[in-house]
């Protein structure tokens, strides 16, 4: 390797994947693909499923399941979907996982380069339209069936206010006022998520809807995991707020789903 | 047609070596040095947004002195390299070792081929991690590579600064003392330096894998107090 110094005219600037463009770092297809390859069917590669996102009063919260399929079978079965972008944001993926891990770890690189080359941070809507140019540039493996849908949500420093951002494959993104999920199982998930959402919630009833909001995803989609009591596996959750990027402990998790089931049975309702 | 005159190598290293030094000492000084917790490092620099020190990668921070546009241009290289290392194989083997040789390499590179010398002089320094203690890498403008594992001085009037500093440096002092030490050998017996003539930033272990942090205001004035 040698260093990477440019002329005024050829410099690249703050942005990394012009950067390794330039370099010809080999990327992943994510950055170079081509038309006319042969497109692969759903069981050659890995998917991932039911991600949420919804606004409380301090922030946001964040959850993923951790079930990866490849066709009708399991590949993995703690694989983790919800991402710190950075100190102050969040990404979930669903879609394609190889395509998807690479487009977060490109994303999660081109933020902290972008601080460290300018000196300061890239604004939260700066963010979510990076990422948006990095799904769109994917469009062409999308259309042979490697669709990355990521959600991106943080902390909006300058609002003082958490902050959703939803995306289509086309690169297109929208801010969603309060809440979201996406992915196979994120119909389920939004429904539940519409019934027991109220505007200004405090963080543990926000981490218990998401929580509740993936239980019964995973009831309803094969491809999106539940809680695995026997293996110990639950999903993710992590809150994004003025004190940064916080997962929410793996034991605080469990006892909210054991809650939730128990509840459930008080109430005279199937688990 | 005139022929070029000729002149000894000597003198021509001679005269791009002097060239360098002047445009270095013209510049303030910096200082960097292990405390207990990291490593600390001081810059006598009143502005707030051009700085002289900044974050490289997790554990790697730079620093740099004289020409501005010369060590600026050093410095994203340096996180351009990294970052590119980082993203193509992981972020443990990013190292400060490889990327110092590279500077020392392109510093020298232009200091013997180059009309005129960079007036740099920069620092590439790592914290330390398990076994590995922390190392300062100190790069002249010629490319000449110093390791230390205990202080580095840069700029002009490097000699003084060192014998100041020499003399109140301990193994494993605390962050404040440290500090207060750096900044008296910076200002010297006729200056007094405040908070505010001062860039100071800390690769410290408590701040997790972004072990890079400025101190400023409040933080800074109670650590000098």
């Amino acid at each position: 390797m040698t260093l990477p110094l440019f002329s005024t005219t050829e410099d690249p600037g703050p942005n990394f994947a012009g950067l390794i463009r330039r370099l010809q770092v080999p990327v992943h297809p994510l950055m170079a693909a081509t038309a006319g390859t042969p497109t692969p069917g759903p069981g050659d590669f890995r998917h991932g499923t039911t991600v949420v996102a919804l606004r409380f009063a301090e922030g946001i919260v964040m959850a993923g399941d951790r079930r990866a399929t490849e066709g009708h079978s399991i590949a993995h079965r703690a694989m983790e979907k919800v991402f710190p972008a950075d100190r102050y944001s969040a990404v979930a993926i669903a879609g394609a996982a190889g395509p998807a891990i690479e487009m977060v770890r490109l994303f999660q690189t081109q933020l902290e380069h972008y601080e460290k080359v300018e000196g300061v941070v890239l604004s939260l809507e700066g963010k979510a339209n990076q990422l948006g140019q990095m799904v769109r540039e994917h469009l062409p493996m999308a259309m042979q069936g490697l669709a990355v849908v990521p959600l991106f949500a943080g902390y909006d420093l300058a609002r003082e206010t958490g902050r959703i951002f939803t995306y289509d494959v086309t690169g297109g993104h929208y801010e969603e006022t309060e809440h979201n999920a996406t992915g196979s199982g994120g119909r389920d998930a939004r429904t539940t998520i519409k019934l027991g959402y109220r505007v200004g919630m405090v963080r543990d009833d926000a981490v218990e809807l998401a929580i509740e909001a993936l239980y019964e995803a995973a009831d309803e989609d094969s491809a999106t995991g539940g809680p695995d009591l026997i293996r110990g596996i639950y999903p993710l959750v992590a809150t994004v707020t003025a004190a940064g990027f916080e997962p929410v402990p793996e034991d605080e998790v469990a006892e909210r789903f054991a809650a939730l089931i128990e509840r459930r049975r008080a109430e005279g309702r199937q688990p | 047609m005139t022929m070029p005159y000729y002149v000894a190598p000597e003198q021509v290293m001679k005269d791009r070596a002097e060239y360098a030094q002047k445009g270095i000492a013209r510049g303030r000084s910096l200082i960097a040095t292990t405390y207990d917790m990291g490593i600390a490092i001081v810059a006598d620099n009143p502005s707030r947004s051009l700085h002289k020190i900044s974050e490289i990668y997790d554990r790697i921070a730079f620093a740099g002195v004289g020409k501005y546009n010369e060590f600026d241009q050093l410095r994203v290289s340096g996180i351009r390299h990294a970052d590119t290392k980082g993203y193509a194989y992981s972020r443990e083997d990013v190292d400060a070792r490889s990327l110092a040789n590279l500077y020392a390499q392109y510093l020298g590179q232009v200091f013997t081929h180059e009309m005129k010398p960079l007036e740099v002089e920069i620092l590439v320094a790592e914290l330390g991690s398990g076994p590995h203690p922390a190392q300062l890498y100190h790069i002249a403008y010629e490319g000449t590579i110093t390791d230390e594992d205990r202080y580095a001085v840069l700029g002009g009037e490097t000699e003084a600064i060192a014998e100041r500093l020499e003399g109140e440096w301990t193994a494993g002092w605390a962050l404040g003392t440290a500090l207060n030490a750096a900044v008296s050998a910076l200002a010297g017996p006729d200056r007094a330096l405040v908070g505010s003539d001062l860039e100071v930033a800390v690769l410290a272990r408590a701040n997790g894998r972004r072990a890079f942090r400025r101190l400023v205001d409040s933080e800074l004035e109670s650590l000098l107090g």
